[in-house]
């Protein structure tokens, strides 16, 4: 639904034929992962679900945007105990608050393929600017954009009452996205 | 008689091992049905890294322990014992050093599987043999459970196995491994 509405308003922009805008974002290859620490030990977990719009064209990067809403109950946190554990209140919330989104203010180029997004980053009812380095490389057909940055879980209230000591769960979160979106000329 | 019985008997080291790792395991025993009980909580997950802690430290000195029994024979057993028994003793105490041997392995290999790698005190990371397989570190959980069970019930027959020989055959044998029990047995 996303796409082909993202397809339809590419193919309606009379600009989008003259630049080396990338095409439409494709979910399934795309990834939305996070590596968490629990008593110092490195674990993984992913959001299922999630949109991504994305407007990118490397040649002008500063004209860049995206846009990512993520569908918090589709949560894996690492285990179907951690699951049912972090859509309660003292992490996300899930109820109350069932998206996390965020939305980018700038792009700039860093050189050599890699560029850095600044954006608002929205969990839970908390806002926060945050910056993500990132690479964009050709994959055959596509276009692949891997970038990594980390978060506070403090800043965004995840993880509250018992799990507020960072003894157990650390404060630092890794975030890290992988988005796949068609090459288009 | 007490001499010769002592002159053949365990090596202070040997006995220091036994209770060192016999004591490891009551506690990482216990500590682990309990911990498995508890729902999720920053207490479950610091009782799990320390169980897992726990068992890798036994294991070690399993290894410690068997490299120390293979050049250092244990005492035989007392003329006196049946066939059957001797049997008996040796089976339980090859199954015994194989389950404590085991169990950590397979302990181990279930963390790998659910995608917890084991970093032994929090400093020094185990590799990951198995990638991350929910079914698998199901199975695990289940095989590492089974070998618990199996080697409490060895544990408790050993136990049996060593009062009888203390109080029914009134042997050396409990004394052998417990020094301190020695003038109470002559
Ligand atoms: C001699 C050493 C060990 C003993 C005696 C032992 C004993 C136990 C026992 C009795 C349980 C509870 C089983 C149940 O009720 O389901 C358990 C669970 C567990 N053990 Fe061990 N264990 C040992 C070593 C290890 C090691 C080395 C690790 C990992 C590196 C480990 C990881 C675990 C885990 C993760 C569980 C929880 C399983 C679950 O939640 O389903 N154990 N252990
Ligand atoms: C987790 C608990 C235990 C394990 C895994 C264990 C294991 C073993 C093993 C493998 C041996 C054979 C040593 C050898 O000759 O190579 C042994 C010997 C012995 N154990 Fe244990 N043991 C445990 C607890 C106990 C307890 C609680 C007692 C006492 C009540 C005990 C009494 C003995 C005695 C007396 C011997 C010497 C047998 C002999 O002289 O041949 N053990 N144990």
């Amino acid at each position: 639904m996303r796409k082909t509405l993202a397809l339809v308003l590419a193919a309606l922009l009379p600009c989008a034929a003259a630049a080396a805008e990338v095409g439409a974002v494709q979910a399934d290859k795309s990834r939305i992962a996070f590596v968490s620490r629990q008593m110092g030990v490195p674990v993984d977990g992913e959001f299922r679900k999630f949109t991504v719009q994305l407007s990118f064209d490397p040649a002008k990067p500063e004209a860049g945007r995206a846009q990512i809403d993520i569908d918090m109950a589709s949560i894996d946190a690492g285990s179907a105990e951690a699951n049912e554990e972090v859509v309660g209140k003292n992490w996300f919330h899930v109820k109350q608050f069932p998206k996390a989104s965020f939305v980018s203010t700038s792009v700039k180029p860093l050189g050599g393929g890699k560029f850095e997004v600044a954006g608002k980053l929205t969990i839970r009812d908390k806002t926060r600017d945050v910056q993500a380095p990132f690479a964009m490389t050709a994959q055959g057909a596509n276009v692949q954009f891997d970038g990594s940055f980390i978060i506070k879980r403090a800043d965004f209230g995840i993880g509250q009452g018992v799990w507020a000591d960072f003894d157990t769960v650390a404060n630092d979160v890794q975030i890290k996205f992988k988005v796949v979106a068609g090459a288009k000329k | 008689m007490a001499l010769a019985s002592r002159a053949i008997g365990y090596t202070r080291t040997a006995i220091a091992l036994h209770w060192v790792v016999a004591l490891g395991i009551f506690g990482a025993f216990s500590l682990g049905l309990y911990m498995h009980e508890l729902p999720l909580s920053p207490t479950k997950l610091k009782l799990y890294s320390y169980h897992k802690w726990a068992g890798v430290t036994i294991f070690l000195l399993m290894l410690a322990r068997l490299a120390w029994r293979a050049t250092h024979p244990a005492p035989p057993l007392p003329g006196h014992m049946p066939r059957w028994q001797r049997l008996a003793a040796h089976s339980i105490h090859h199954l015994l050093y194989l389950l404590i041997l085991a169990i950590p392995l397979t302990g181990w290999l279930m963390s790998s599987a659910k995608g917890f790698q084991t970093v032994w005190f929090g400093v020094l990371p185990l590799p990951d043999l198995l990638d991350k397989n929910k079914e698998l570190g199901e199975t695990l959980a289940e095989v590492h459970e089974a070998l618990n069970f199996g080697m409490a019930a060895l544990v408790i027959a050993h136990v049996g196995a060593a009062v009888k020989h203390h109080l029914v055959d009134r042997d050396d044998v409990l004394a052998r491994m417990l020094p301190f029990l020695n003038r109470a047995a002559q």
